[in-house]
């Protein structure tokens, strides 16, 4: 006898995702979801946009690794509260844990939360933490088939971040290639190249935040009034 | 390699509906999984067998639907089968499109053993 459920299989997942969306519209909170390989570049991308921001802003980061906390202690040099999440061996961040650090961390807003997800470019696809978008690094020292290589990640990223571009000229990497392929696998996903070391593409890359906060707070104003 | 963690919610979710029919023998869950959801079937039917083995859910079987992308067309309707990321509608040739399958994770039903009628 078949009876249907019809269930998502991470639906507390989803739940958890869903409360903390409600709570960053609330408290008019940014959140974005840093999703790469290891060694993409992602803490390094952090250093450098905390770093162009004076300690008037507010913002937050949550970063999660597998084992140590060397990322939590080269972020928060900058001023900003910072908390790594230890994940013991897991390879993605979930919800929970993002609800147990966010609260630990104190951080209420209005600002944006910064969450720099474990280094894999499969399973943290799969757990919605509740963010605005999530934005796909690739560096140019890695194949530029990595998003048909992992379509799950660049089809449900916002935006794709190549990084690196400082070192183009050393390695055989076709920027417009590797765009040409997340297209195939994502026409939407939004475009930037940028070098955390040169600081090349960076105003592009701080514009595109700013006016993604713009549009989450306008729409959060427009929720709570 | 989140197959242990998928399997093991998957596996909360029959034990979830199981108590709320209790004294019903659960002998198969069926799931979909979609081609962009990062699952592997057999990472997860490896996981499924791991986590179920010496439990009373031993003899539980796993039923895998693979839902590969399909899209629909955004200019005439017509929803077709992605193959080689092409994206482009075999119908029209446009290039507008939204997904409309291939990212499930979801548990889609339970096979239940009939409740054997007392002499």
């Amino acid at each position: 006898m078949r009876e249907i459920v019809e269930k998502k299989v991470l639906s507390e997942n989803d739940r958890l995702a869903a409360e903390l969306r409600m709570r960053y519209h609330e408290q008019n909170i940014l959140c974005v979801n840093f999703i790469s390989s290891p060694g993409s570049g992602k803490t390094a991308l952090l250093e450098r946009t905390l770093a162009s921001y004076t300690p008037t802003h507010s913002i937050a980061v949550l970063t999660g690794d597998i084992q140590t906390d060397n990322d939590a202690r080269r972020l928060s040099q900058y001023g900003f509260p910072v908390r790594q999440i230890v994940t013991g061996g897991t390879c993605h961040l979930d919800a929970r844990m993002v609800e147990r650090h966010l609260n630990e961390l104190g951080f209420s807003g209005p600002g944006v939360l910064l969450i720099e997800n474990v280094g894999n470019l499969v399973c943290p696809s799969s757990y919605d933490l509740g963010e605005a978008a999530k934005i796909v690094l690739l560096s140019v020292t890695e194949g530029e088939d990595k998003p048909l290589k992992y379509p799950g990640i660049f089809h449900r990223a916002a935006l794709m971040i190549l990084t690196k571009t400082d070192l183009l000229p050393h390695v055989e990497f076709d920027p417009d290639l590797a765009l040409e392929n997340a297209h195939k696998v994502n026409p939407e996903i939004e475009y930037i190249a940028l070098s955390s070391r040169t600081g090349d593409g960076f105003d592009v890359w701080l514009h595109w935040l700013n006016a993604l906060q713009h549009k989450v707070q306008h729409s959060a104003a427009a929720i709570n009034s | 390699m989140h197959e242990i963690g998928i399997a093991s919610s998957i596996l909360e979710c029959v034990k979830a509906e199981a108590q709320r029919r209790a004294g019903v023998q659960v002998i198969a869950v069926g799931v979909r999984i979609g081609e962009l959801s990062n699952v592997d079937k057999d990472a997860l039917d490896f996981a499924f067998e791991v986590l179920t083995r010496d439990t009373p859910l031993q003899a539980l079987k796993l039923e895998v639907e693979w839902c590969p992308r399909r899209q629909k067309c955004i200019n005439c309707a017509e929803e077709f089968l992605v193959q080689d990321f092409n994206l482009a509608c075999p119908k029209c040739g446009a290039n507008h499109s939204t997904c409309i399958s291939g990212t499930e994770l979801d548990v889609a039903y339970l096979e239940l053993e009939e409740p054997c009628a007392k002499s």
